[in-house]
């Protein structure tokens, strides 16, 4: 039996979705029998391959890099999953949406900063006006809400997803912890 | 309420309280209900689950909040199941295709309109909101946000006000005039710019009509209003009370 | 007080201006008072008695002569010359013409389509009566309606005459006026209300302005006999603050009418007693909405409450109340002295008597007019309204203000009546007709009047308070070209969610505009979004790309 194609990406999120993700413990041995990860944050791939069957997508898109990302992302998957809260609602990184950008970045660089602060205007990509949910920049076939969504939900979902059956979250995560 | 004149002569009897009882069907279910009680009770007595927000057991109903909203046969229009009263025969249909979604969709309305982030929320696993989300079915919001500014009042000694998780629900502003008695907590400005105040939006710490009762935090649906030195997840509302609400306001229940 | 005396008190009023050998009119309400009829009306009355024809010429201030785009309007009687735009200046030259050839200059030809076609019942004494006096008021018949109610008649039969009418709710939804006052009728109560509701809020709309500020007497007189046919002793009006000349008049009006006897205490020697009171809004559109007016009226935040129970069974204070319009009311009084019949006898088979409309807009003859209904568009915008200014093309009216809906051109010769309007997807409303040429922009005009509905929003449900800001917010992003294409469906969809879901009815109507313009006006929509342009060059385009 071919493996199917697993992406994982890393937005604006805090990596718990994925830390959430290891969470299903010695299960994700006999998970990886079945699938193949083809893009992930904690590997070192540098682009975004093809013919990806499901791709994880944790944190909001608030950055030009991010938005690239998931527009590529969207192209190469069957089945895109918009995973937590911070893909599903643009959660914590969302709460800077009522301030301007610039107000975010001198409190962060600035204000809190122990030495001289000095904005960063390289390598650090751009933040955009919003930072907003996944499906406000492409098409999402899967919302798996949740801060993080609960282990046993993520291991349930691709194994459904893997055996072709609909994956049933209703009632096992919402929105929060 | 009247009836015939030879019936008539026995309702008048002092010992005597005619109650009109009547029968309707909710979802196909034959339920029997008295003629004052709202749709919204019996169901809930008949174990048919009808989500609310702004209803509160005791408080006086206000329909504002349109999740409880159900269809009636042969009406066109969506009744909030909340201030209906049923007739003989009606029949409720609570849980259609139609009614389901446009909950659904008042939710999400809510979700846009001010800060609902969960994970970091004092409420965070004791809110009503959040579980509506689940008892809805609402895994995203397909609206956009409306990223609104709001403050948060700190002022009291006890309590915080965050106005960026409130619903304006009010159901601080009736258990605060309807049980407490002290009307400190009101509504100012209108539409999307209302906004629950404390006496004449003065800092809630400086209210000379707030008794410091706390049943406003106690209500509050959300972790809009809080008590102070609570974490994340940690305020807990405590409603033991609810049941005797009723009780203390007396036989005025309308 | 006995008709004699009541006729008497007419019949010298009528003498004593009959005495004058000309009477000039000056109009006197808002929209000429704004362009300084006033200082014409002073000046005219310097130049009398400069001249020394006191006793020859009467000035007096009339209420609206309809015509209000050619403000300040004078009219002379009996010599039949009507002015307009006129001037201090132009004192002297008016009284050098009594008697003989008219002020050419500033002839405003009576003849017009704009007078001719029209059929006068709520504005009949409009334009011709001096709102501040009663006796002027008592000469064209004025009370005898409420006597004929108190002394000839019975509550029930006041009723049916209303009912036979066919007088249905000016206010907007056209409900019919004698089931609603059967309803407050049969109420069971000692205590109940009759609340006139004068909120005008409509953008464009001042037909109940009109009617408060230039026959009071009128709406006084309908709320007094609707009081004797329901059982009421206690009337309100509830006008809103910013009608500060409306609030003058009927003050006036209620203190001169309680020195007559025709309010207050045993009216006409019945045992009947009414009074009435003013009750000033804030300015809160909602409040139109009757279970916010009573709200406001009872002193709380005026927000509306699910109904049923309606106000003819728990209204104000709990009471029975009885709420109609200002030009419901001011249709009553004929209606009680010529009987329902006579009322019947005009409009169409539902749609009877005869409805003012504001004519404002793109229109050549903005003004307040009244035309019986099933009076077709074509003859309110062209005959009477005098076509669209510049000689533009007529592209669609909008009735019913923030309410209700556009009509396109293709329904010109419909008649205007509550049915065929439902039909099209507008609604009557309370009488604002806005007209629209090709320069106007369809999708512009909707965004105005859903931010207009959600401004006035108050807040109370969740779908009109949320709904209408994120409706706003793509009417806003289409304007700008900044729409994606699916934004019409999302659009329709929270359209039909406000509309189905909102507590009252300033909700369930605030997306009609948005919805009736998309219908009919599709094109322009796909325009704003897939070609970023505006096709009758008002939006100003400005994409905008999302930045740092």
């Amino acid at each position: 039996m071919t493996r199917k194609r697993l992406a994982t990406a890393w937005l604006d999120g805090c990596s718990g979705c994925h830390m959430s993700f290891l969470d299903i413990d010695e299960e994700i041995i006999q998970l990886f029998d079945r699938i193949e990860l083809v893009y992930c944050p904690l590997m070192d791939f540098k682009t975004i391959p093809e013919n990806i069957d499901f791709a994880l997508v944790e944190g909001a898109v608030s950055s030009q890099a991010d938005k690239e990302e998931i527009l590529s992302l969207r192209e190469s998957s069957k089945v895109l999953i918009a995973f937590g809260d911070c893909a599903v609602t643009a959660n914590v990184p969302g709460m800077r949406n009522q301030f301007s950008v610039m107000e975010t970045l001198s409190r962060a660089y600035i204000e809190n900063s122990a030495s001289n602060g000095i904005l960063p205007d390289s390598v650090v990509p751009k933040l955009m006006k919003y930072a907003r949910p996944l499906h406000e920049y492409v098409r999402v076939d899967l919302f798996l809400p949740g801060c993080p969504p609960p282990a046993g939900v993520i291991l349930s979902t691709l194994s459904d997803l893997i055996d072709g059956r609909p994956p049933g979250i209703e009632g096992k995560t919402r929105f929060g912890a | 309420m009247r009836y015939p004149a030879f019936l008539q002569k026995i309702a008048d009897r002092a010992d005597v309280q005619p109650v009109r009882v009547l029968t309707f069907t909710i979802d196909g279910r034959m339920v029997s209900a008295r003629e004052d009680e709202t749709i919204l009770s019996v169901a809930r007595e008949n174990g048919i689950s009808i989500p609310t927000l702004c209803h509160l057991d005791g408080l006086s109903e206000r329909g504002a909040c349109r999740l409880c909203i159900v269809e009636i046969k042969g009406s066109a229009k969506l009744s909030p199941s909340c201030v209906t009263l049923p007739r003989q025969d009606m029949e409720v249909i609570t849980n259609s295709e139609r009614v389901m979604d446009y909950r659904r969709k008042i939710l999400e309305l809510l979700f846009t309109e001010r800060n609902h982030i969960c994970s970091v929320c004092v409420s965070n696993g004791h809110c009503d909101l959040q579980a509506l989300t689940a008892e809805l079915g609402m895994t995203h919001v397909h609206y956009d946000y409306l990223h609104t500014k709001q403050v948060v009042d700190a002022s009291h000694e006890r309590f915080s006000v965050d106005h960026n998780r409130c619903v304006l629900c009010q159901r601080c502003v009736r258990v605060c005039d309807e049980i407490e008695g002290a009307h400190t907590w009101d509504v100012m400005g209108r539409g999307h710019l209302s906004k629950v105040i404390t006496d004449l939006n003065q800092p809630w710490g400086e209210s000379i009509t707030c008794t410091g009762c706390g049943k406003c935090v106690q209500v509050c649906p959300t972790g809009a209003l809080s008590e102070k030195g609570k974490s994340v997840a940690e305020m807990t509302k405590k409603r033991q009370f609810l049941p005797y609400l009723k009780l203390m306001r007396g036989a005025e229940i309308t | 007080m006995t008709i004699e005396e009541l006729q008497e008190i007419g019949k010298i009023e009528k003498e004593k201006q009959g005495g004058f050998r000309h009477r000039i009119h000056v109009c006197v309400a808002a929209g000429c008072l704004s362009s300084q009829s006033g200082l014409v009306k002073e000046a005219l009355e310097k130049e009398v008695a400069r001249r020394g024809l006191e006793s020859w010429a009467l000035v007096k201030g009339v209420g609206c002569l309809g015509l209000c785009t050619a403000g300040p309007m004078v009219a002379i009687e009996p010599d039949g010359s009507l002015y307009q735009g006129v001037k201090v200046s132009d004192a002297s030259d008016i009284l050098e013409a009594l008697g003989g050839a008219p002020v050419y200059r500033l002839d405003c030809s009576s003849h017009l389509p704009f007078f001719t076609r029209q059929k006068k019942i709520v504005l009949e004494n409009s334009g011709r009566i001096d709102p501040e006096s009663i006796e002027d008021y008592v000469a064209e018949r004025g009370y005898e309606g409420l006597y004929t109610a108190l002394r000839t008649t019975t509550p029930t039969g006041v009723v049916d005459h209303v009912t036979k009418s066919g007088l249905r709710g000016r206010g907007g939804a056209g409900f019919p006026t004698g089931l609603k006052w059967t309803a407050v009728s049969k109420a069971k109560s000692n205590v109940k209300f009759v609340i006139c509701n004068a909120d005008e809020g409509d953008p464009g709309a001042f037909m109940d302005r009109s009617v408060l500020e230039s026959d009071p007497h009128r709406v006084l007189e309908g709320m007094a006999i609707a009081g004797f046919a329901v059982g009421a002793n206690y009337g309100f009006i509830y006008v809103r603050a910013e009608y500060p000349l409306a609030v003058k008049r009927i003050r006036t009006a209620i203190a001169k009418a309680e020195r007559l006897g025709v309010l207050g205490r045993n009216i006409f020697n019945t045992t009947f007693n009414f009074d009435v009171s003013v009750r000033l809004g804030a300015g809160a559109f909602v409040c139109g909405e009757e279970t916010a007016l009573i709200a406001s009226i009872e002193g709380r935040r005026g927000s509306p409450r699910p109904r049923p129970p309606f106000p003819s069974e728990l209204g104000l204070w709990g009471y029975p109340t009885l709420i109609n319009n200002v030009e419901t009311f001011a249709n009553v009084p004929p209606i009680i002295r010529k009987g329902g019949a006579w009322f019947s006898s005009m409009g169409t088979e539902k749609s009877k008597g005869t409805k003012v409309f504001a004519l404002a807009g793109r229109v050549n003859n903005t003004g307040l007019i009244e035309a019986p209904m099933g009076t077709t568009l074509r003859e309110i915008v062209f005959d009477i309204g005098g076509g669209i200014k510049d000689g533009r093309k007529f592209k669609a009216i909008l009735t019913g203000g923030p309410s209700g809906g556009c009509i396109p051109a293709k329904f010109l010769d419909m008649s205007m009546d509550y049915e065929s309007l439902a039909q099209v997807g507008a609604i009557m409303g309370s009488g604002g007709i806005i007209v629209m040429d090709e320069t106007s922009c369809m999708v512009d005009m909707a965004k105005f009047f859903i931010e207009f509905c959600m401004s006035e929003s108050c807040g109370k449900c969740v779908p009109c308070r949320v709904g209408t800001v994120q409706i706003y917010n793509l009417m806003k992003r289409i304007t700008e070209g900044n729409a994606k294409p699916d934004d019409i469906k999302l659009l329709e969809e929270l359209c039909d969610l406000v509309k189905s879901t909102s507590l009252c009815g300033l909700g369930q109507t605030a997306p009609n505009p948005v919805l009736s313009t998309m219908h009919y006006f599709m094109d322009e929509y796909r325009a704003h979004i897939d070609y970023k342009i505006c096709p009758a060059g008002t939006c100003q385009m400005r994409p905008a790309e999302e930045s740092t």
